[in-house]
């Protein structure tokens, strides 16, 4: 991942100070991990393209089954992660904003409620896929009454599920270059990439969520 | 070695007031709640558009003040924008193909494999 | 380009970036974008070798009509497992990392001034990325895949095969690719040299920035479909398969969504190689060097528009598959300005005929010939009758082997004094060249005529009357091989054993990387270099 890249050698740098990389000055640093990090995001936009592209092409076909199915899903829950992700992004934005004044502490408490929100959202999903393998709507117990939601449910599964992981790698991402770095006093207005590139990517999480909610949850 | 051109002093970045996050904060959950009221209402094929016009919104409001796209240069955006253009051509693309032509083998329910 | 690198203190041991370390672990580990080149130049070597002995076994099946090496191929089966294992290694592990991932890796930081690319670490994680890759797919194997390097459902999602490991080994390569491309884009924008402006960068740099484009942000598609494709194999997910009501056509336009594109990765860095090489051998400035340029951004562009002329036969609806048709026809005109641009800088040019220059004017003649015959490929009704024939296959060879292979060698012959600090034998080159040369054509001329006379590809077996044409391509199947492996040989033993040091600038050439030292040291220059001109300032005036 970018990030990794522009974390370079952090010893023998002061707190607050950018690290020194041997073939790149500050501002280049700076600018060369962010438009990094944009264009790894862009082919995380892809990878999602290609099942909102299946899921219309899909929907086209079984538009009816699409309806119906979608009512099946729990859509308070559902609503309830939406609220949780856009306030958890909020959090990440604050966060840069604090990095940027020097304010360590506010980036691990704003990253702190960050990463907190992903695992509400993740134990949330968790309770939705339950209750789906419940009613026999998960994949390895797919049965004979849900067969005509399949096209739905396949789809619903891989885009929430491949959602799911990039909510794990952002918390991960969230406390190994935000948290922990913070936490030694690493951040300045003169360096803050890595928090910048963390909050970027957690945003992306979140962009990804407000397609998926009204496309699976709403409208079917 | 090169300078990126826009940053000629010492500070880096464009620092964005946490207020200005929170009222965006605000207009998204504020939109969220109208998405799921407007879906509540049968619109026929109106309702997915709304719903993604709404999204689309609240997709850009994340793009351009959370994740500080205003104060981005062109390259980056750019590369914001390649990637929603090319899922339209995608889907533009293969909606060339499947409306006009018949349907695949109609849906059976049949045993599993 | 005139640049100012301080002449080295000559006379002590000369330190480069092949000797600063030793050890195998100083290569493994090394974030050198020149070692790193090595790395990948060595592996994707690995599977040009397998792959082209795949092709050489079914070549020689294909000998004669009727069985003719029964013992290793055995029945129709195993010929599947061969060609998928010629497309699978020659397309995912050869070709597509081939120029991009080895001359890209070793060229661009040099061609712009750098010291390093931007994100040096990343650089060897995506080549970490691409030998797990490999070694997965070396896995699949063992249960041999046979449905082509297409993986077309709904036969790739019901196969007993090992189609799910397969396209996972796929999407990890996907990957590796993303990655470099993404790393070369940021490179290229952040860190050229002083005075290194936008429309003064070499054509190579304009092309692979292009390609690095059509890496990153058209692998994630395949990336995506191939996992897809697992979903569909573990849990019926219903998107691809008809009998559950999926479309099995959407894979194949998702497929070619990024398989179109990645035609202009393998090919592209080629015209970047081929403009850099002429210029050189002609002393002449590049012809149009705007329009070349131009051109190079158009074809990126216009290649994620016409992916659907590659499944007119597959069942799309008519009204699609004109749309494709006709927006084919489009990358007819970028393609056909480059190769104006490179003849008319040949045009009263003084040529010499260096193995580099004749590599590079045969990829100019190969590259037309594929380029005309895409065009009857393009139209529909020709397309109708020579699809899935022995003409698309001979097109294809003519793209990816006369095009993207053909500019690779000629950029490994271009570059490599700077590589290695040697001089290889002309005589040995150019006899290598001349039989790969004449080799190819011989395999691929008499498949389009059996593509023209009806003969089907992927059969292992055909009726006697296209015994003569079949014979002339397995003898010329054979003899492109020797070419490649003499070729080969000869620059791996130069390398090695050579005697002739390289002189920092052998061509005489206006390139930056031709400024520092043969081979270069690790950090690449001296000092890193002002750029003041145009490149390709041949004959404009009188250089040292």
């Amino acid at each position: 991942m970018s990030s990794n890249a522009a974390v370079a050698e952090h010893h023998h740098v002061g707190p607050g100070e950018p690290p020194h990389i041997h073939h790149m000055d500050t501002p280049t640093a700076y600018g060369a991990a962010k438009l990094g990090m944009w264009l790894f995001l862009a082919t995380e936009v892809l990878l999602f393209a290609v099942m909102f592209c299946s899921f219309a092409i899909m929907r086209y076909y079984h538009l009816a089954e699409f309806h119906d199915a979608s009512h099946h899903l729990n859509l308070p829950l559902g609503a309830l992660n939406t609220v949780i992700l856009l306030f958890s992004s909020y959090t990440a934005a604050v966060a840069v904003t604090k990095a940027q004044k020097g304010d360590n502490k506010g980036v691990i408490r704003n990253f702190g409620i960050s990463v907190l929100c992903g695992l509400a959202f993740l134990v949330i999903k968790s309770i939705e896929y339950t209750g789906k393998a419940h009613h026999g709507m998960f994949p390895v117990v797919w049965n004979e009454h849900f067969y005509e939601y399949k096209n739905f449910l396949g789809l619903y599964y891989c885009m929430t599920g491949l959602h799911a992981l990039h909510v794990i790698i952002g918390m991960v991402i969230m406390v190994i270059y935000g948290i922990l770095p913070a936490r030694q006093n690493r951040y300045s207005g003169r360096y803050y990439t890595p928090v910048e590139l963390s909050a970027l990517y957690w945003h992306l999480v979140d962009l990804i969520w407000i397609y998926l909610f009204p496309l699976l949850y709403l409208v079917g | 070695m090169a300078h990126s051109n826009h940053h000629s002093h010492d500070e880096i970045g464009h620092v964005v007031p946490e207020s200005l996050f929170f009222k965006v904060l605000l207009t998204l959950l504020f939109l969220t709640a109208v998405t799921i009221l407007a879906a509540q209402v049968d619109l026929g094929k109106w309702n997915i558009v709304g719903a993604l016009v709404i999204a689309s919104v609240k997709a850009s409001l994340v793009i351009y003040f959370f994740m500080h796209g205003k104060y981005e240069n062109r390259i980056i955006w750019t590369y914001i924008l390649i990637p929603f253009i090319l899922l339209a051509i995608m889907i533009g693309g293969v909606f060339t193909d499947d409306p006009f032509r018949s349907k695949p083998v109609p849906l059976q329910v049949t045993q599993q494999p | 380009m005139a640049a100012h690198a301080s002449s080295s203190a000559a006379g002590h041991e000369e330190l480069n970036y092949l000797n600063w370390k030793t050890g195998i672990w100083s290569w493994l580990s090394s974030t050198d974008h020149k070692r790193i080149f090595f790395l990948y130049l060595s592996s994707i070597m690995v599977f040009f070798i397998l792959g082209g002995i795949a092709a050489l076994i079914m070549r020689t099946e294909l000998a004669t009509a009727g069985p003719t090496i029964p013992s290793i191929v055995k029945d129709s089966h195993t010929y599947n497992v061969f060609f998928t294992m010629h497309g699978v290694f020659m397309i995912f592990l050869f070709v597509v990392p081939g120029i991009p991932a080895t001359i890209g890796n070793f060229l661009i930081p040099l061609m712009i001034g750098a010291k390093d690319v931007a994100f040096p670490r990343l650089n060897l994680f995506s080549y970490y990325l691409y030998v797990i890759g490999a070694l997965i797919g070396g896995v699949a194997m063992l249960n041999p895949v046979d449905t082509g390097w297409t993986f077309y459902a709904p036969y790739s999602t019901t196969t007993s095969s090992n189609v799910s490991l397969m396209v996972f080994a796929a999407f990890v390569l996907g990957f590796s690719s993303i990655l470099t491309g993404l790393n070369f884009i940021v490179t290229i924008h952040q860190l050229r040299a002083p005075g290194l402006t936008w429309m003064r960068l070499p054509v190579f740099i304009w092309a692979s920035y292009a390609t690095a484009i059509i890496q990153t942000v058209a692998t994630p598609v395949v990336g995506m479909t191939l996992l897809l494709i697992i979903a569909e194999r573990a849990f019926g997910a219903g998107i691809f398969d008809p009998t559950k009501g999926g479309d099995p056509v959407l894979m194949e336009h998702l497929f070619w969504f990024y398989s179109h594109p990645v035609v202009y990765i393998m090919v592209l860095p080629a015209f970047g190689v081929v403009g850099e090489i002429l210029p050189v051998f002609s002393r002449k400035p590049l012809f149009g060097y705007k329009m070349v340029v131009i051109s190079s951004m158009a074809i990126a562009a216009v290649g994620f528009i016409v992916w659907a002329h590659h499944m007119f036969v597959a069942g799309i609806s008519d009204f699609s598959a004109k749309f494709f048709s006709v927006v084919t026809f489009l990358v007819a005109i970028p393609t056909a300005i480059k190769v104006f641009n490179w003849v008319s800088t040949m045009y009263k040019g003084s040529i010499s005929f260096k193995t580099p220059m004749l590599y590079a004017m045969g990829f100019v003649f190969l590259f037309m010939v594929a380029g005309t015959t895409g065009m009857y490929l393009a139209m529909l009704g020709v397309d109708v009758y020579y699809h899935d024939t022995y003409f698309v296959v001979a097109h294809f060879h003519y793209t990816i082997q006369g095009g993207a292979v053909i500019g690779l060698m000629a950029a490994l012959h271009m570059w490599f004094p700077k590589m290695s600090g040697k001089m290889y034998n002309e005589t040995v080159s150019k006899t290598a060249f001349a039989m790969l040369f004449i080799g190819f054509n011989l395999t691929f001329i008499p498949q389009f005529i059996l593509g023209m006379e009806g003969m089907p590809r992927r059969y292992y077996d055909y009726p006697v009357q296209y015994q003569t044409l079949h014979t002339i391509s397995t003898i010329g199947a054979y003899l492109n091989g020797f070419g490649y492996t003499f070729a080969l040989v000869n620059l791996l033993w130069t390398a090695k054993f050579g005697k002739v040091k390289a002189p920092r600038n052998p061509y005489n050439s206006t390139g930056l990387e031709w400024q520092t030292a043969s081979p270069p040291i690790h950090e690449n220059f001296e000092t890193i270099p002002v750029v003041t001109e145009d490149p390709y300032n041949y004959g404009v005036h009188k250089h040292a």
